[in-house]
């Protein structure tokens, strides 16, 4: 019974810290869909969203009421960032676009530290935080928020891009820009709407992280590297297999903490990723796929 | 309707278009023709706004149009079917037509649902595959797909670029057949780039010949085909006593 306990637990925290991983995994998806860019950026909105969120509790403004201005403060910072940083340098090679993401990210941080510090901050819970228990495993309320969120949100971002036409645009757009121009689609427009989109997700999961593991200045640079593992090993252009990728890698760091050993956690993603990156690059729920000339 | 003036379009270094000058009346099948690498498809893509024309004009029913993007082009009615249709392949083939009505969606709801209903009259085999990706579809039915969703767009003029390619002989004449309805019961206007030069002027009201970025020789279909220097140059001289 002692192993099995220990097994629900240790699958709980996997499965908290895979939701995490998933929205930020999402953001990752969506921008380079659209725009063929690796955001490097992408966990600091995580982080930025968090601590605005601490912020805005600590003066007082309700918890729900902060949630939502920092995923909409973020979410202006994500556009203002496609706008200046990435618009004005669209002529530029994907890999300077890329570079140009991650001077932002070492921006943000830097923002940050002025900002906020680097003391460790911390949000309150969502709701009451008494644990609960099921088959000997304890579980925090906040991680089920963290999965309940997560879920929600991404059946409503797939539900976005498959059923209405906004998002069939967007999606037309990654398919095929060339024919999307052609339609009058405007990919510049998708852009910057992927970007904020991306942005606001990112703040949110950046919320619901903090009062389980607190908000540092310098979170989102993890964050965002496990959320690329899980893009990448999802193939990085099929949001679903990058939602499943980030379970995966928050289930296997949950493992390999509470059955081997802490330090050792990203020793194994970044294993993994190098695993599937030189035996199935096209990542691992890759379909074949094919064009008709 | 549409009068082109002295086009001229550069790929970087390359002088693609050379002073391309003619013009296009409502409800005319205009057919270019050409061989590969004589600036057809830059033609098209100019027209549709995809490149910048180095100089030169077209008017549009007597508004110069030649700075508008492809955004705008379409909106004013001009809209291109691509080479290799292009088609969203991973998306319905009811999204793909609904998509090509993206500008004014919004605008025209309703119609836009009353147009789809037409369109798909025209394509009936398409009605029975609503559902499936785009790219599951043959190269015929992609080829109506892509045309069905050009005519999603309500263009005053529409553009294809070698329909044809890579299809057989009898689905292209069937969409060279559609081509032709288009124009005499809905009024169309269509300017239709094609390698397969016969099949193009059978169906064309008049046609040119674009060699090296220019148009080299033009005249109605039935001139054209009965050209000498068309006949050597596209059908061969075997083909040519059969024409």
């Amino acid at each position: 019974m002692e192993l099995l306990s220990q097994m629900m637990q240790l699958l709980f925290s996997g499965l908290t810290l895979g939701a995490i991983y998933a929205l930020i995994a999402v953001g990752f998806v969506v921008i380079y869909n659209v725009t063929g860019i690796l955001n490097f950026a992408q966990g600091e909105f995580a982080m930025l969203g968090a601590l605005t969120c601490i912020s805005l509790v600590n003066n007082n403004v309700p918890l729900w009421l902060a949630i939502i201005l920092s995923i909409v403060i973020v979410a202006a910072i994500g556009g203002i960032f496609e706008r200046t940083a990435l618009h004005t340098a669209r002529k530029s090679s994907v890999t300077t676009l890329i570079i140009i993401t991650i001077g932002v990210s070492i921006v943000l941080r830097g923002a940050a530290i002025l900002i906020w510090g680097t003391q460790v901050q911390t949000l309150p819970p969502f709701t009451d935080n008494t644990p609960i228990t099921i088959l000997d495993a304890v579980l925090l309320p906040q991680n089920i928020w963290a999965v309940g969120i997560s879920i929600v949100i991404l059946i409503l971002m797939m539900y976005f891009f498959n059923y209405t036409f906004v998002g069939k645009s967007l999606t037309a757009c990654v398919v095929n820009p060339f024919a999307a121009r052609l339609m009058g689609i405007n990919p510049e427009k998708m852009s910057l709407f992927a970007v904020i989109v991306s942005a606001g997700v990112g703040a949110l999961a950046g919320t619901v992280i903090a009062p389980i593991s607190g908000a540092t200045y310098d979170m989102g640079m993890m964050l965002g590297i496990k959320a690329f593992v899980a893009a990448v090993i999802g193939g990085l252009t099929n949001a679903p297999a990058a939602i499943a990728g980030a379970f995966l890698i928050g289930i296997l760091e949950a493992f390999t903490e509470g059955l081997w050993s802490s330090g050792l956690k990203d020793v194994v993603t970044f294993t993994f990723l190098l695993l599937i990156l030189f035996v199935k690059p096209e990542g691992l729920f890759a379909k074949a796929s094919g064009k008709r000339v | 309707m549409l009068k082109v003036t002295d086009l001229h379009t550069h790929h970087g270094y390359l002088h693609v278009l050379n002073g391309i000058n003619f013009e296009l009346s409502e409800g005319e099948l205009l057919a270019i023709v050409g061989s590969n690498g004589a600036g057809k498809s830059t033609l098209l893509g100019t027209l549709a706004g995809v490149y910048r024309p180095s100089s030169g004009s077209i008017e549009y029913k007597g508004k110069d149009i030649t700075k508008q993007n492809v955004q705008k082009m379409v909106s004013s009615g001009i809209c291109l079917v691509p080479e290799r249709r292009q088609i969203f392949s991973s998306l319905s083939v009811k999204d793909n037509l609904m998509l090509g009505a993206y500008h004014r969606y919004r605008r025209d709801h309703k119609k836009v649902h009353d147009e789809y209903e037409e369109v798909l009259e025209l394509f009936p085999r398409l009605k029975t595959m609503l559902n499936r990706p785009g790219g599951l579809l043959s190269g015929g039915e992609q080829q109506m797909l892509a045309i069905g969703r050009g005519l999603m767009a309500n263009p005053k003029v529409l553009m294809l670029d070698e329909p044809s390619l890579g299809l057989a002989p009898l689905i292209v004449k069937d969409i060279m057949q559609i081509l032709r309805k288009l124009c005499d019961e809905r009024g169309a206007t269509i300017i239709l780039v094609e390698q397969n030069v016969k099949a193009a002027l059978k169906v064309a009201d008049r046609g040119c010949v674009l060699a090296h970025g220019q148009i080299v020789i033009s005249g109605t279909s039935q001139e054209l085909l009965n050209d000498p220097k068309v006949q050597e140059a596209y059908f061969g001289k075997m083909e040519a006593a059969k024409v």
